[in-house]
C-alpha cells in the first residue's frame, strides 16, 4: 500500500487533499460532510474581525467551454459572514470530533498589528493545527485595505506573517495572491516573515463575462457587476508556474508549498507535488461536483504511486523540478518533426488548416485512390511546433518524432547567432 | 428508431393513435441538445460532409454558428446554398449523404446529427418570422417561367428572384411543394411543414404561382418560350410505371405515390382507406414510406416485396430498419406475376427470382400472398410526348452542364433530368444552378442589347 500521508508546514495529514478556504468550508455541516467523504483537512472559510461582513446575492459567474462544461468560476463572495464565535465553536467541535483530520483557521484583518494578533490568538485557541493568512482576495476585501491589498505589498506580507508568528505557536501558512508581477517577491517576503509554508494561488482577478443583453458583467447584482476571483481548471497552468518558481528559485527554495489552483483530479495534484508542493487544496472541483470527488483523488493518486513505485508523497515530491528550467537552458539543437499515422487519420483536415493558415505550411494534402485525403508532413518546412498534434482530434494520430541531428546540446547563451554569446575562455 | 402504434391481434388503432403516428418522426432538438450535439463536430477543413451534400452547404460553418449562438447566421449559411434546407433536414437520407462520411464515425462510432442540427437552425429562423433572410438584386426586367412548383422549380424561382428576375411558376396541383407536399411520408413533414416552407420561400417576393396549369393541356411550352425570357422545367416524373401483369387493374391495386398523396392531403389521417393485408412492391424509399404509413394507418400485415436482394435495394438501411422495426416484412427476390380476386384484389402471386449469368430471372418457384391492397412503388417515368422535339437522355430530359435543354433558353432540373439521385436535395441544387446559369445568359443578353 502506498501511503498518502504527508506533512506540510509541520502539519500531519492522512492525505494531501484539503478543502481550500472558500464557500465549501464555511461551516461545520459542510466540513463534516467533506471529512466523511475522505478529505484530509479543511482550511476554514476566512474569519475576520466582528462584525461579520455582509454578502450580496448573485455571487458566482462561470466560464464554459463550447460544450457547456464549466472550466472556471469567478466569485464575488467575501469572507465568512457568520459571527466569529460561532465559527470558532464549530472549529473546536470539529477538531474534537475528527482528531485525525486537519483544521486550519484562515484569517484576514486590516493592516493593524493588534487586529491580526488578537484574531490569530482567538483562532489558535480553538485548537486548529495551523493558521492561514488570507492575503489574496482580489475583490471587495481589498477595497477595505485587506486581502490582495495586503498580499500585493511585500512589506505587508512579511509584517503580517511576522505578527502572527509572534503570538501563536502553531504553523503559519501565508496565502499568496497571483495578482502580482513576480510571485517570488511576496513568497520571499512570507519566508522572511517566518512562514512555515505558503499557500497559493488565491483567485485570479477577473471579469468572467458580459451579459450582452443587459450590458453588465456577470455575476450581475441589480444591474451592475464587478471584478471577482477566478478559479477552477482554467487557472491551473498559472498556479503550476507559480508553484514551480517558488520551488526552484534560490530566494524561496525550501519554502513549503500548499498548492491551490484548479486541482480537479488526482493527476492535477500529482503534477503540483512533482513541482514541489507538499500538499494541495481544492475548492472549485468540489463546488461543481460535490465532496465525493475526493474519493477518486485518493484512489487515483494511490494507484499512480503504486504504478510508479512511489511509497510516499515525499518519494515523488519535486521530481519534475530538475527538468523545469529557464528557456536559456533548453537545447536549441533538439529537432522534432510531426508524424501522421495514416491508419489512425480520420481525414478531418484540422492539422492541415492549422499549419497552412497559422504555422509553417508544412502539411500537404494528396488525393487517395479511394477518394479520401492523405496528409503528409513536409519535413523541410516542419519546425516541430506541436500545433498539428494538439489540434488533431484523434489521440496518438499525430506524434512528434525526435530527429537525430548529430549536433550537441546547445543553449541560446552559447549559440553562434546570439550576439551576446558567451565564448568559452 | 421510432416505434409507431401498431394494430395487434387484440386491438385496432384509434383515430388518436393514427394521428400520433403521423407526428414528427424525430422530435426537434431543443437549444441545449443542439449545443451539445454541435460540440461533437470536429470542424473539419474542406469537410467530407460538405462535399457529400449535393447543395454543398458549409456544414462545419453552420454547426459552428449553432455553437457560437448565432442561429440566424447558421440558418443563413444553410439557406444560402439550399433554400429548402428545412425539408432536406427532415427528408434527406443523411445516412447516405453528409452523415455517412462524417469523420466523427471514426472517433465516436456515430456521426454528428447534421440533419437534426440543420433543422434546428432553419426551424429557428422560420418560426421567428420577421423579414426574409435574403434580399433581391436590382430588378433586371426579365420574366422567367417555371413549370412545376416542386423543389426544383421553387429553388429555381427563389434563386432567380434573388438575382433580380420576376418569376411565374405554373403548377398543376392545388398546392405548391411537389413531392415535399404530396410524395413523402406524413411523419417526415409533420405540421404542414412543406406549406410553411413554400410560404417562407415566396416571401422573397417577385414569384407568382398559378395553380391548375397542366403542361400540354392548358399550358404550352412554345407559348411560354415566346412570352418569357427563359423557361425552367421542373416537372418531375409524372407517369407511374406499370407492372404489365394480370390483375393490375383490379380494385385495390394502386400506385404507392397516390396512396401517399391521399394520406398527405387528408386532414384526418384515419379517414384514409388502408387494407388489412397490404403488399408493397418496390425497393426504394417511396416503397418504405408507403409500407410504414400503411402500418401507421392500422394495416395488420404489410409485406414489402422486392425483386432483387438487399444489396440492390435503393432504400437506405435506416429506412429499412424503420420499416422492419415497425412490423413490415421485407421479402427479397420475388417479382409479381399476377393479382387475383373478385370485385377487389385478394391475392398476389409472385415468382421467386435469382441471378443467372448476371441476369435477373425467375427461378421457377412461385408463391402467393393474401392481399387486399397492393401498392406499386416501382418508379415514375417522364411523359416524353409532351416535350416535343426536346432531346432526351435515358428517358429523361437531356441538359448540358448549365442545365440548358436542347432548346435555347429552356432549362430543366429535378427528377425530370439525369443529374444525380432523385432526391429533394438534388432537385434544389439543380434549380439553384439552373437559375445561376439562366441569370448569366440573361445578363449577357442584356449587356449585348445595351451595346
Amino acid at each position: 500500500m502506498s501511503d498518502l500521508g504527508c506533512i506540510i508546514g509541520g502539519v500531519e495529514s492522512i492525505n494531501p487533499f484539503w478543502l481550500a478556504s472558500a464557500p465549501p468550508s464555511d461551516k461545520k455541516y459542510n466540513v463534516e460532510r467533506a471529512f466523511k467523504a475522505g478529505w484530509g483537512g479543511a482550511v476554514w472559510k476566512t474569519l475576520g474581525v466582528d462584525p461579520p461582513v455582509v454578502n450580496v446575492t448573485g455571487r458566482y459567474g462561470v466560464h464554459r467551454t463550447q460544450d457547456r462544461r464549466i472550466i472556471g468560476i469567478n466569485n464575488i463572495e467575501l469572507i465568512s459572514d457568520r459571527p466569529l464565535d460561532v465559527n470558532l465553536r464549530e472549529m473546536e467541535e470539529m477538531r474534537r470530533e475528527w482528531p485525525d483530520r486537519v483544521i486550519i483557521g484562515s484569517i484576514m484583518a486590516p493592516m493593524d498589528e493588534q487586529a491580526w494578533k488578537s484574531l490569530a490568538i482567538k483562532v489558535a485557541n480553538s485548537g486548529v493545527q495551523g493558521i492561514e493568512l488570507n492575503l489574496g482576495c482580489p475583490h471587495g476585501m481589498c477595497e477595505r485595505g485587506m486581502g490582495s491589498a495586503v498580499g500585493q505589498d511585500p512589506e505587508f506580507v512579511e509584517q503580517t506573517t511576522r505578527w502572527v508568528r509572534e503570538v501563536v505557536d502553531i504553523p503559519v501558512f501565508t496565502k499568496l495572491t497571483p495578482n502580482v508581477t513576480d510571485i517570488i517577491v511576496p513568497a520571499a517576503a512570507a519566508k522572511a516573515g517566518g512562514a512555515h509554508a505558503v499557500s497559493l494561488i488565491n483567485t485570479v482577478n477577473s471579469v468572467i463575462g458580459i451579459d450582452l443583453d443587459t450590458m453588465a458583467p456577470t455575476p450581475t447584482v441589480d444591474g451592475r457587476g464587478t471584478h471577482g476571483g477566478y478559479c477552477g481548471e482554467a487557472v491551473k497552468p498559472i498556479a503550476l508556474h507559480m508553484t514551480a518558481e517558488i520551488a526552484r528559485q534560490p530566494e524561496t527554495q525550501g519554502l513549503e508549498i500548499s498548492a491551490i489552483g484548479g486541482i480537479t483530479t488526482w493527476r492535477d495534484a500529482a503534477e503540483f507535488i512533482a513541482l514541489g508542493a507538499g500538499a494541495v487544496q481544492v475548492c472549485t472541483a468540489a463546488m461543481l461536483y460535490g465532496f465525493r470527488i475526493v474519493e477518486d483523488m485518493n484512489e487515483g493518486l494511490g494507484a499512480f504511486m503504486r504504478d510508479k513505485g512511489f511509497r510516499s508523497i515525499a518519494d515523488f515530491k519535486g521530481k519534475a523540478m530538475a527538468q523545469t528550467v529557464d528557456w536559456n537552458e533548453l537545447n536549441i539543437n533538439h529537432d522534432l518533426k510531426a508524424r501522421i499515422d495514416d491508419e489512425a487519420c480520420i481525414e478531418c483536415g484540422r492539422c492541415f488548416i492549422a499549419c497552412e493558415d497559422t504555422a509553417h505550411q508544412a502539411i500537404r494534402i494528396d488525393a487517395k485512390t479511394d477518394g479520401g485525403r492523405k496528409f503528409t508532413v513536409i519535413d523541410d518546412e516542419c519546425v516541430g511546433c506541436n500545433l498539428c498534434m494538439h489540434v488533431c482530434p484523434v489521440k496518438g494520430c499525430i506524434t512528434m518524432e525526435a530527429v537525430d541531428t548529430d549536433r550537441p546540446y546547445l543553449t541560446w547563451p552559447e549559440h553562434p547567432k546570439n550576439p551576446l554569446r558567451k565564448v568559452a575562455e | 428508431m421510432k416505434h409507431f402504434k401498431l394494430t395487434t391481434d387484440n386491438s385496432r388503432l384509434s383515430s388518436r393513435d393514427i394521428a400520433e403516428n403521423f407526428d414528427d418522426l424525430h422530435p426537434a432538438l431543443d437549444g441545449a441538445q443542439a449545443i451539445v450535439e454541435a460540440a461533437r463536430c470536429i470542424y473539419c477543413y474542406d469537410a467530407p460532409c460538405m462535399n457529400a451534400c449535393p447543395t454543398r452547404i458549409d456544414i462545419p460553418k453552420f454547426i459552428h454558428q449553432i455553437r457560437s449562438g448565432n442561429l440566424d447566421g447558421s440558418a443563413q449559411t444553410i439557406l444560402s446554398e439550399n433554400i429548402m434546407g428545412g425539408a432536406c433536414a427532415r427528408a434527406c437520407p443523411t445516412e447516405v449523404l453528409c452523415e455517412e462520411v462524417c469523420v466523427v464515425h471514426h472517433t465516436e462510432g456515430a456521426p454528428v446529427k447534421i440533419g437534426e442540427l440543420q433543422r434546428h437552425a432553419v426551424d429557428h429562423i422560420m418560426m421567428k418570422g420577421g423579414s426574409h433572410p435574403f434580399s433581391r438584386a436590382p430588378l433586371s426586367g426579365c420574366k422567367l417561367a417555371v413549370i412545376g412548383a416542386g423543389p426544383a422549380g421553387l429553388s429555381f424561382a427563389h434563386r432567380a428572384a434573388m438575382l433580380g428576375h420576376d418569376v411565374v411558376v405554373f403548377e398543376a396541383k392545388p398546392e405548391a411543394g411537389g413531392l415535399n407536399e404530396y410524395g413523402l411520408a406524413g411523419y417526415k413533414m409533420a405540421n404542414d411543414f412543406a406549406q410553411a416552407e413554400v410560404e417562407f420561400l415566396l416571401a422573397i417576393g417577385g414569384i407568382n404561382i398559378e395553380h391548375g396549369k397542366v403542361l400540354d393541356d392548358n399550358l404550352l411550352l412554345d407559348d411560354l418560350r415566346g412570352a418569357y425570357d427563359a423557361v425552367f422545367i421542373g416537372a418531375g416524373l409524372a407517369t407511374a410505371r406499370g407492372l404489365g401483369v394480370d390483375g393490375e387493374n383490379l380494385a385495390g391495386v394502386g400506385d404507392a405515390l397516390e396512396f401517399i398523396e391521399n394520406i398527405r392531403v387528408a386532414a384526418d389521417k384515419s379517414s384514409v382507406q388502408v387494407g388489412d393485408d397490404v403488399v408493397v412492391i418496390g425497393g426504394g424509399n417511396t416503397a418504405i414510406d408507403a409500407a410504414v404509413q400503411a402500418k401507421c394507418l392500422g394495416a395488420c400485415n404489410v409485406t414489402l416485396v422486392y425483386r432483387r436482394g438487399p444489396d440492390a435495394m435503393t432504400a437506405t438501411q435506416w429506412e429499412r430498419d424503420l420499416a422492419t422495426a415497425n412490423g413490415v416484412v421485407v421479402h427479397y427476390w420475388a417479382s409479381p406475376e399476377a393479382f387475383s380476386g373478385g370485385a377487389k384484389v385478394e391475392r398476389a402471386v409472385f415468382s421467386a427470382m435469382r441471378i443467372d449469368d448476371g441476369k435477373l430471372t425467375p427461378s421457377g418457384d412461385s408463391f402467393e400472398l393474401p392481399a387486399d391492397m397492393v401498392l406499386k412503388a416501382i418508379g415514375q417515368t417522364l411523359n416524353s410526348d409532351i416535350f416535343g422535339e426536346m432531346k432526351l437522355d435515358g428517358g429523361k430530359i437531356a441538359v448540358d452542364a448549365q442545365y440548358q435543354t436542347s432548346l435555347p433558353g429552356v432549362y430543366a432540373g429535378g427528377d425530370c433530368v439525369k443529374s444525380g439521385e432523385d432526391l429533394t436535395v438534388q432537385a434544389v441544387e439543380d434549380g439553384k444552378q439552373a437559375a445561376i446559369a439562366a441569370d448569366i445568359m440573361l445578363r449577357a443578353k442584356l449587356k449585348g442589347a445595351a451595346e
